[in-house]
Order: structure tokens, then sequence, then C-alpha cells
């Protein structure tokens, strides 16, 4: 992991974008992992179809990533002798095989370490300047541990040696300039994205794999003045940032499923209300405790319709690791200007995953919420009143006159519980409408390219739906990409004009269920459909998407 | 807590006009006219003080005053308490609820309360009995009841809760036992649970007249304790031993700093989206 960082910020200071994953086992600390490094002059946003270079310090417990790692004939495996064969599993890919006793090479010097020996070789491989290795090694050691340093660039530079005569393997294009870039993960950008978008408050119960958001909040929120706390469980997490927020906190908390589970009770109780709060879902493989650290895209059923009742909601996802920013920040400002509970569904695979992005836009949005005045003598304040779009303003404990009684039983205009049929179609109506009337504008989706096929997806598909895209488009397939962002409330209008011309389309989602599928065929008029899913957490490669483009699209 | 001095404000001006759904006789009318006292006592702005309680129906207080009011779900009125007086440390915060609301399906956030010890005054309007469901045993219903349809013939035979033991064990800087059935000592115990810094517990023994209609008899069997508050958890601890519920007053004070969370360097946002450029 140590190389594979180096690694990334060397790309980095050389000008490359790249997307960072790691799969590791169940323990708690050291173990096998596995680092996915994708590198590009170009933005990048999935994972590629192979692996080009396949580096295995050690082969221990390989088993458990294999098959996260494909592998073919074009690959490269680099193996250190002293560390047995290559598993069969690997070999029978039929990859070249090369040899780098990456221990060997490292005894020759004194504190030298394999995993330098392993970056030197694989920064000479794909081109990468060893400058920028080094440079990388003096930002980090040189300071603190001038003799590691001198340890690790002697390393690099014999690895680098050593790769001399290994043979030619894909090498990174030279980029010329270099464009302004962030190094962020996406639970970092979650992070961000709610204190961009205003947020004071943060409570929350530690979840992988959620906890670098709460963690990141913890550092940030006291910095700009706001308030993280640490919560007993997650009913009391959501249930204080519900409390914040009635005293006029924009407020957040972040989650996996089995916290949005206990969290659903309080929802209900911020939507009846009309308190606002958001919730990030890190998704991980389900149900019940599932793959803690691994992907899916499973949680869309218990966003969508985990709680009783009629409950007009907002739920919302991310598309790559840069939207965790903007997504985040978009929710806020929806729950805070429409008063009603979001839920973001954000993904391991997002979460924790490092990118090298563009660097992202300053995004500034109008609305906030609406927040009420004392009345004049002798009007009586109306919390709930019944106005034209739904919305009403919601005043700040301390201000006089406005006070009111915050229920999740049904309730009057003024706030007082009814239990009147007329009360509850009038505050069930309000609640409706002030989510389907409102303008969301083009944020709704990400809609790319033209075309009679369109690939329909969500989150992290989205990446891989893309290249998908592009490569049929290249073989004279018109497709388009579809990824929504705004799950709910549903978007007939702005989805009849996405698809306008589109005659086939495809669904691609991780869910062995197909739950975004179902969803879809409940909310939206399709055209011919099919379907692409299974359950995590395999990520899906451009190519699995771009066959069925093909076949589709006839070729 | 803010005091005012430009209006003299009376019990009157904190009640609402919604007229209580409560069972004629219920203790939780007392309570009511206590809490609304003590604010008086206290001269707290009635636009500056928030009321939150769960589900139950001593959990309806909130729209009976005419302060700021949250009436939330079922067990969550502490931790809902907790987010708003941590977010608004101006505020002051009354929590109201009931027995099996705050000690069985709340009983993990009042545990924690305790601990966090955020300043605010928790009352607990203990019938011994879940009322608003209709009779059924509560955490500290006594182990051998069985005068309800609801209750297993013999009792349930468990052992009911001691909130004040839990609570002085667990942390609370203020714990007191209140009777409904002197509501003017009922509000000068609330009153100097939100005065004392921290967080402050307060048990009051209130009938429920419908389902326990033996608790009107507790008239009888109450009494002001004569010892003053203990400043010492352990000296409080021997008298919670002595102790046979029926003793009013306050039974711990103690002086833990209240909980506040690190806030506030005065950073931009801006300056935070510089740990990401390159
Ligand atoms: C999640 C949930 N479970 C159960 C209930 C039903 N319920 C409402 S009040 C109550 C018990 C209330 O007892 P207590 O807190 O002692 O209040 P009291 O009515 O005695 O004042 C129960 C079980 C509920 N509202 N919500
Ligand atoms: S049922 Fe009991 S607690 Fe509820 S209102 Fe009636 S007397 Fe009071
Ligand atoms: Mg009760």
């Amino acid at each position: 992991m140590t190389a594979a960082n180096m690694l990334l910020d060397a790309a980095a200071d050389a000008g490359y974008y790249a997307l960072f994953g790691r799969s590791a086992g169940p323990q708690i600390r050291g173990g096998e992992a596995a680092a996915l490094v994708r590198l590009s002059s170009e933005p990048v946003t999935s994972v590629d179809d192979t692996t080009e270079i396949l580096l295995a310090i050690d082969w221990q417990n390989v088993h458990r990533f294999a098959a996260e790692l494909p592998l073919d004939a074009k690959c490269v495996i680099i193996t250190d002798p002293t560390q047995g064969d290559v598993p069969e599993v690997m070999a029978k890919s039929g990859a070249r095989i090369v040899e780098l006793p990456m221990k060997d090479l490292a005894k020759e010097i004194p504190g030298g370490r394999p995993n330098m020996i392993a970056l030197g070789a694989i920064c000479q491989l794909i081109g990468l300047p060893i400058d920028t290795v080094t440079e990388v090694l003096g930002k980090s050691l040189k300071k603190k541990r001038a003799d590691a340093y001198e340890a690790s660039v002697a390393a690099v530079k014999k690895g680098a040696e050593a790769a001399g005569s290994m043979g030619t393997t894909k090498r990174l294009p030279p980029v010329s300039d270099k464009p302004l870039r962030w190094s962020i993960t996406g639970n970092e950008g979650a992070g961000l994205g709610a204190v961009r978008g205003g947020v004071t408050f943060c409570a929350a119960y530690p979840i992988t794999p959620a906890t670098e958001i709460l963690e990141w909040l913890t550092g940030a929120l006291p910095k700009i003045g706001g308030t993280f706390v640490q919560a007993e469980d997650e009913l009391a997490s959501i249930n204080m940032c519900v409390g914040a927020s009635f005293g006029g906190a924009p407020s957040i908390t972040a989650t996996s499923g089995p916290g949005l589970a206990l969290m659903t009770e309080a929802l209900g109780m911020s939507l009846a209300s009309e308190t606002p709060v958001v919730v990030v879902d890190v998704q991980r493989g389900g149900p019940s405790t599932g793959i803690p650290t691994k992907s899916e895209q499973s949680d869309l059923n218990i966003a969508l319709y985990g709680m009783h009742g009629d409950a007009p909601h907002l739920v919302v996802a991310p598309n790559s690791i840069g939207d965790c920013i903007f997504t985040t920040q978009w929710a806020v400002n929806l729950a805070e200007t429409l008063q009603a509970p979001c839920i973001v569904l954000s993904e391991q695979s997002l979460g924790q995953s490092r990118g090298i992005i563009p660097a992202p836009a300053d995004v500034a949005f109008t609305g906030k919420r609406s927040i009420a005045q004392s009345p004049a003598e002798g009007e009586t304040f109306k919390r709930y009143a019944l106005t034209n779009t739904g919305v009403s303003p919601m005043p700040v404990p301390g201000t006089p006159g406005c006070q009111y009684t915050a229920d999740g039983l049904e309730h009057t205009e003024t706030g007082l519980p009814s239990s009147q049929a007329g009360d509850h179609f009038a505050q069930t109506d309000k609640r409706l409408r002030k989510l389907t009337g409102h303008e969301y504008g083009d944020h709704w989706a990400t809609v790319e390219g033209e075309g009679e096929l369109a690939v329909i997806t969500w989150g992290s598909s989205t990446g891989a739906a893309r290249e998908a895209v592009e490569r049929a488009r290249a073989d004279g397939i018109k497709a388009k990409l579809i990824s929504l962002r705004l799950l709910a409330p549903s978007r007939p209008e702005a989805m009849g004009k996405a698809l306008a011309g589109v005659k086939k389309a495809l669904v691609v989602e991780m869910s062995q269920t197909g739950q975004f599928h179902k969803y879809l065929r409940a909310e939206y008029d399709l055209p011919e459909t099919q379907l692409l899913n299974r359950a995590g957490p395999l990520p899906f490669r451009p190519h699995e998407i771009h066959s069925r483009l093909l076949a589709m699209g006839g070729k | 807590m803010t005091e005012c001095t430009a209006i003299t404000y009376t019990a009157k001006d904190y009640k609402s006009e919604v007229k209580p759904v409560w069972c004629p006789g219920c203790g939780d009318y007392a309570v009511l006219s206590s809490i609304t006292k003590a604010f008086a006592d206290l001269n707290l702005e009635p636009h500056n003080t928030a009321v939150i309680s769960g589900i139950g129906c001593s959990s309806r207080i909130p729209a009976y005053t005419n302060c700021y009011g949250f009436h939330t779900i079922h067990g969550r009125s502490l931790v809902v308490a907790t987010g708003l007086k941590l977010a608004r440390p101006d505020l002051t915060v009354l929590v109201a609820g009931g027995d099996g609301d705050g000690f069985s399906i709340g009983g993990n956030h009042f545990l924690h309360s305790c601990r966090r010890n955020v300043d605010m005054t928790y009352v607990v309007m203990d019938n011994r009995v879940y009322g608003m469901t209709k009779g059924q045993p509560s955490p500290t219903t006594e182990a051998d009841w069985d005068a309800s349809a609801m209750a297993p013939p013999g009792g349930t035979g468990l052992t009911p809760f001691n909130p004040l033991a839990i609570a002085l064990s667990a942390g609370a800087n203020f714990v007191a036992r209140a009777f409904a059935g002197d509501p003017n000592g009922t509000a000068a115990l609330i009153a100097e649970g939100i005065r004392h810094p921290g967080f402050s517990f307060i048990a009051v023994m209130s009938p429920c007249v419908t389902f326990r209609e033996e608790q009107r008899d507790w008239k009888n069997v109450v009494r002001k304790t004569e010892t003053a508050p203990a400043t010492d958890a352990s000296e409080a601890a021997k008298r919670l031993l002595q102790d046979d519920g029926y003793n009013i007053g306050v039974l711990y004070k103690g002086d833990r700093r209240s909980y506040k969370p690190v806030t506030g360097t005065g950073k931009t946002v801006a300056d935070l989206d510089a740990q990401f450029a390159l």
C-alpha cells in the first residue's frame, strides 16, 4: 500500500489522472492487500478490462483477490522467485511471467525494502520518470528519516535498473501540461460536499466503509466552527442530527446499510416534522452485515422504500469519486430547501477509492432553508402553512412568537396533533408536492452522447458504462449514457426527454435482484430494455457492457 | 439558560391552549404545572426554551407548553435534545417522558446521556406502567404486579430498575426524586435541576389513575428527605441502598464539567479545499 500510494503521488506530480482502489481481507490491520491502480493522461472513472501489470511482492492468500484481478495473455506478471510459483489461477491466463528477486535485491541495500524495488520496477516499465518518485520519497521521508530516504532511493533505482531487461509493457503517454487536479477519496469528498453545502453538525457511529467520512468531518467541522459528536449508536446519531437541525444547524450523518436500517424510523420523523437531515449511506455488500469492505448497489430499495407510511423524500447518488463532492453538497441544499430527509447512496468503491481527478468547480446553489420571522402582533404563526410550493417557513428556536411543536404525529397547519382525514390529506399532499414540484435542473442525471441505444445506470457502474459507450461509438454504434443522480423523486419528464429517439436501453446495476431495473420500470416509460446485473463486489468492466451494446446494435 | 429582565413571566405564559388528552386525575397534569411553574420561577423566555419528548401519555407535554417543542419518536427524546443543545447551547432544554420511553426503548440513550452530561434536564413521569398502550408492565413495574390483563398472572417476576441508581452510576450530575402530588416541591426540584450544570435527572412519581389505581395512595407514603443532597457519589449510593423508593428530594449534586464538543478555530470551507489540491 505504501508503494502504491507513492506511485500515485509520483504520477500525480507528473501530471496524470488516476484511480486507486484497494482490496483487503477482513483483518483489522496488516495482512494481505491488493492495490489496484489505473493511471491515464485523461480523467479515469472506471477500472479497465484487465490488469496490465500484476506485481506480486508475495503470493499470500492471493486466492482471495484472484477474482478481482482479471488477467489475459497480454498481461505481465512480475513475481519474486523466492516467494514460490505463480499460482495456477493466475498462470493459466497465459500472461507473460517475469521474475524479479525483490527480496534479494533489497537485501543488497542496507535498510532496503522489497516494496521500493517493486516501485522502481513499475515506474521504469510504465515510463514514469524515476525523479518524480525520488521527489515523492523526499517529501515523505527526507526530513524525518534521512537513512530511510537514502535506502528507499537506492532501492527504487535498483528496481528500475532490474526492470530494464523485462521487455516492453504498455507505457503512459507523455503529458505536456499539468492540469489542475485534486487527490481525494469519495468519502473525503462527501465530507467536503457536506461542509460546502453548509453543514455545521454531524453525529455519527463508526461503520465500514463510511468511517472515513466521519474521520474527515471530526477534523474539519471544528475548524469551521461546527460540531462533531460520536453517538452511542445510529439511533442516536440520526436523532441528534434531527435535533440539531431543529435548532437551525444543517446536519448530516454517514453510515452503511446496517446503520441505515436502524435510522429509518427517525427518517420518517424528519419527513413528517419537515426537519431537514442528510444521511450518506456508503453501500457495502448486503444483506445483514454482508461484506463490509466491498461494494454493491443493493441499498436502493431500503433507501427508496424503507420508511413506513407514504413517505416522499429525497434520494441522490454520486456517480464518481469527484461527484461525491457535488452530490453531497446538492443533497444538503435539497434537504434544507425542501425541509425533507435526503439519503445519499454512495458506495464502498467510490468512498474508499482515491482519485486524481480534475479540480472540481466551486458550486453555489441558490436555494436555502426558508426561515420564519416573528409574526405581526395578533397573528398566529403556522409552521405547516399550506403554501403554493408546499414549503413553509421554518423558525429557528429563539425567534419570539414562532414557538411550535415539531411532531411525527400528523398535524394541522399550526402543528397540533390531528387524526382528521382533512389534515392528513392536506399535509401528505403538501409533503409530496413540495418535492415533485421542485425544479431540479440538469443535475437529475448525467446524460452524455446521442443515439438509438442507451445505457441507463447509476452510481459506481457509471464509469464502466461511460467507457463502453465511448468504445461502441468508435465501432460506429451511436449510444448514450444516462446515469441517474436523483433517484427520488422520479423525473418522468426529464427522463422522457433524455430517452427521446432511444429505441433500446441497457440497464446496468450491481444488484442481484435488479432493484434499479424494477424501480425504473415502476417510475418511467422505458423503451425495449435489457438488464445487465449481478451481485457485488466485482465491478463491471467496460468490455462487459460494450459487448452487450454491440449485440444490441446488431454488430 | 437565558434570563430576561424586561418581562416577568408567570406559569400561565408557558401553557398553550391545547387541551391535554390525559385521563381525569392523571398525575401528568400536575407535572405539567410544575414544569411551567419552574420555568416561571427562573423567568425563562418561552422562545428560548425547548421541551423535547418521546412517545407515551407523559410525552404529550411539549404541545401543552408555549415553548419550542419536539414530540419525537418512542425512546429518542434524549438524543434529539442532545443534538439540539449541542447545536444551540444558548437554549434551555428540558426533556420529558415516561418510564417505558426512557428506561426501556430509550434505555441506552439514558445511560449515555448521563455519561455525556450535556447541560439539560430530564423529567421522567414514572408511573411504573405503559399508560398509552393500555397497561403493560414497564421496567419500573413491581415484580408481582398483575392487576392488568396485560401482565402475566403473578407478575413478570422481574426486579424493577432503580432509575436513580442507574443515573448516579452512569454519571448524571444531578439526581432527584419528586412526587406529582406535591406540585410546588416538584417545581422547585425541576428549577434546581435546570439551574444545576450538566445532565440533571428528576424521576417524578406520577400516578396512572387508570391502570395503576393503587398509586393514588402514594400521597400517604411519600416523605420529604431531611438530609441535604450528597455531593459525593458514594455517599449518594449508600443512601440509595437504604432507600425504599418513597423519599422525595435531591439525592445527589455533582460537580462534573458538562460536555462541550470542541469547536471553532475560524477556518473557512475554502481553507479545507486546499488539502486536496495538487
Ligand atoms: C417504536 C415504537 N414502539 C412502540 C410504540 C408504542 N408505544 C407508544 S407509548 C408506549 C409506552 C409508553 O409508556 P411510558 O413511556 O411509560 O409512557 P406513559 O404512557 O406511561 O406515560 C409504547 C410501547 C411506539 N409508539 N413506537
Ligand atoms: S392512561 Fe394513565 S398515564 Fe395515561 S393519561 Fe391515563 S392516567 Fe395518565
Ligand atoms: Mg409510564
